[in-house]
């Protein structure tokens, strides 16, 4: 990837010359977005990661009911199929369910009561919150038409205490997509800061920081994070679990990162405009700001979205083991480790739906930062 | 070759003695210090410990000095093979974590095993039939492998085979064996179930190695020696698997460096979920309950396991590529 040199004067040759003058104007971002919107897989994953988003900014929107509200009888309530038509025409509902418990097992079976329909719509009023913690207001994307009814609808079901699934992953959204992103950041500031001084300056300080780097990276990783996150004092709050583990996972996390910015300042150092920027008498500072860092900032930022996903599934699988965030916190893994007993699981496989939105993201990260990367090269190929 | 051996032989005690001051440190961390909880543990559960044998157990893990000197008795310990006593088992750490060592190694070993034997065949073939429907099916399988969490994949196959055939598909022993001592019947039982939480395990390597594999190869395919034996006539299998393929091979055995200390350290969570015997839940358990020193016995076999798939790859790539040798000397 480092070998290809930016060069402005040579568009790909099978444009007209009316787009060869497009392109030689183009700014470097213009190029790399043309780039990137043709792959039209990419572009749909970052449809899907803009949704993604959109659920943190405002996870209480898009759920229905409040994640935490417990109700023992309507515990293992099935996912109610939404129907979207009736005999009169477009009118979504799902059905109303009704328990019974059986007598052998003493266990409540739900059975949808086709009977009676709940009717649900967008945009209706539900429980007040706090949106952005800037204004509050009451509605949600989607729920039942008439928030007062008795039946309420649970699109992905409920767990063992009656919480429903459906808003607590909109939660569990909000937290796992948010330790990804600010681990990677913790990681990108330590990986830009470490890995250019060692490519930057070079000679005793980047030996040392490549021995670092070659120690961390050879610690076996799932087990180290599991010992640093056991040794988290039980009793801190949320937030600080939830900072911990950030950190926890940038701690090798960087590593990679700073790599390749290592390599990147490797191989911008010996260019001429490097050279002359020193002639001019730019500072070292001024030199790696204005002139190194906007060279390579594309391939930071794909190499970067590349490794959201390895911090989403580390998070994900370290909760899973009860050794990442916390319950009373809501992650992706925290609610998998409502299926981790395989009969509760056969019982109540919705339970497994967070896995698939995890699955969902990653994929959509990789894609997305596979678009990047061929992208970013704008001049290349 | 042997003085290339020897030399990264040489380095391993210095990477293991660094090793040991990362886990002392992890093991120290948390608040308190173990015994303290451990006695708190005893009084919750109704037995309690006298004052006497809290203070020899005190002076036997020399919990009242300072904590370099606590290092150096611990590593003491650890270099004449003494890994200390897990306080939940009552029983020597080495002794516990030996008798899942075997099952360790090998479900690693299996898992690395099945993803050479998927991935490179699959690899090859993308690259032969570039933009072919089967290489779009594998680009496909390879992108939701690279996705899939090992314990989700562990769990969907869990969960269709209890609630499909009322199979439980955890454990790597048939009843009768579970308890065994070893023995060659207990072995072959093992080899029985072994295989599928290795597939689980080897699942996402296997789609990164075919990726890889298809890439270097498509690398080598358009160069102007393969033209020249396609030119002459040569048959085209015998082309490719003769020179690109051996070529291509190269970058994909620098990968079992990171490879194999992957699938040791992975291996934890396939076998948490599907409850097999090996040193992961071992670790899980331990650091659940703070027997801090058991953990930081089988932190320091993770990180031996870790060295050791590194010069396997070194070896293995000095082997195959002499010109590593001359670099490295």
């Amino acid at each position: 990837m480092a070998d290809k040199i930016p060069d402005a004067n040579a568009p790909p040759s099978d444009l007209s010359s009316k787009d060869e003058d497009r392109v030689s104007v183009a700014s470097n971002w213009k190029l790399v977005w043309w780039r990137f919107r043709k792959n039209r897989l990419a572009v749909a994953s970052a449809i899907v990661l803009l949704i993604f988003y959109a659920v943190v900014l405002v996870p209480d929107f898009f759920s229905n009911q409040d994640p935490e509200a417990t109700d023992a009888f309507l515990a293992f309530i099935p996912v109610q199929g939404i129907a979207f038509f009736d005999k009169t025409g477009f009118n979504p509902s799902v059905p109303d369910v009704v328990g019974k418990r059986n007598p052998v097992t003493l266990r409540m079976e739900w059975v949808p009561d086709e009977t009676v329909r709940i009717p649900i719509a967008v945009f209706v009023r539900g429980y007040k919150y706090k949106a952005l913690g800037l204004f509050e207001t009451d509605i949600h994307l989607i729920d039942a038409k008439d928030p007062t009814s008795k039946g309420r609808p649970h699109f992905l079901g409920t767990d063992r205490l009656g919480r429903d699934q459906w808003s607590r992953m909109m939660f569990g959204t909000r937290t796992s997509m948010t330790v990804g992103l600010v681990a990677v950041a913790l990681s990108m500031i330590l990986g830009v800061v470490l890995g250019g001084i060692s490519g930057y300056f070079g000679g005793w300080m980047d030996m040392v920081i490549q021995r670092v780097i070659e120690l961390l990276q050879s610690l076996p990783t799932i087990p180290i994070w599991l010992m640093m996150t056991a040794a988290l004092p039980q009793d801190w709050r949320p937030e600080q679990v939830f900072l911990a583990i950030t950190i926890i996972l940038a701690f090798i996390g960087w590593t990679t990162l700073a790599r390749e910015i290592r390599g990147r300042f490797l191989s911008l150092r010996e260019e001429d405009f490097i050279l002359a920027a020193e002639l001019a008498g730019c500072s070292h500072l001024r030199i790696i700001l204005r002139h190194m860092v906007p060279a390579f900032t594309s391939h930071i930022i794909a190499a970067s979205t590349l490794a959201i996903p390895v911090m989403i599934i580390s998070e994900t699988s370290l909760s899973f083991l009860g050794l990442g965030i916390r319950p009373p916190a809501i992650s992706w893994g925290v609610l998998l480790q409502e299926a981790q007993n395989i009969q509760t699981v056969a019982l109540a496989p919705w339970l497994m739906s967070p896995g698939l939105v995890v699955i969902i993201a990653v994929l959509a990260f990789n894609l997305v930062g596979d678009g990047l990367r061929d992208a970013a090269d704008p001049y290349g190929h | 070759m042997l003085r290339f051996i020897i030399k990264r032989l040489l380095l391993l005690p210095l990477l293991m003695l660094l090793f040991t001051v990362v886990v002392f440190a992890l093991v120290q961390a948390p608040p308190g210090d173990f015994l303290t909880s451990y006695v708190a543990m005893l009084a919750s559960s109704g037995s309690s410990m006298d004052a006497a044998q809290v203070e020899a157990l005190r002076q036997q893990f020399g919990l009242d000095q300072p904590v370099h000197v606590r290092y150096f008795l611990w590593l003491g310990s650890i270099v004449r093979g003494d890994l200390g006593l897990s306080l939940e088992y009552q029983r020597p750490s080495s002794e516990l974590i030996g008798e899942r060592m075997l099952v360790t190694v090998l479900l690693a070993l299996f898992a690395f095993a099945i993803t050479w034997i998927v991935a490179i065949p699959a690899g090859i073939y993308s690259a032969m039939h570039k933009n072919t429907a089967l290489d779009y099916l594998f680009a496909v399988l390879n992108y939701i492998g690279v996705a899939t969490p090992n314990f989700m994949l562990a769990l969907i196959l869990m969960w269709v085979a209890f609630s499909n055939f009322g199979l439980m598909i955890t454990g790597l022993f048939s009843p009768a064996y579970t308890q065994a001592p070893w023995s060659l019947g207990r072995f072959l039982d093992l080899l029985k179930h072994i295989w599928l939480p290795a597939i689980v395990l080897g699942v996402a390597g296997t789609a990164r190695l075919t990726r890889i594999m298809r890439a270097n190869l498509l690398d080598e395919l358009n160069k102007p020696y393969v033209v020249t034996a396609r030119a002459k006539g040569m048959a085209e299998w015998k082309l490719v698997i003769k020179y690109p393929v051996r070529l291509a091979l190269s970058p994909i055995i620098s990968t079992v460096g990171w490879y194999l200390p992957q699938l040791f350290s992975g291996s934890l969570i396939v076998a948490t979920v599907m409850n097999l015997p090996n040193i992961g839940p071992l670790l899980l358990r331990s650091l659940i309950q703070q027997d801090m020193y058991l953990a930081g016995s089988i932190l320091l076999i993770y990180c031996m396991l870790t060295i050791v798939g590194t010069l396997i790859s070194d070896i293995l790539l000095a082997l195959f590529d002499p010109r590593i040798q001359m670099e490295g000397t």
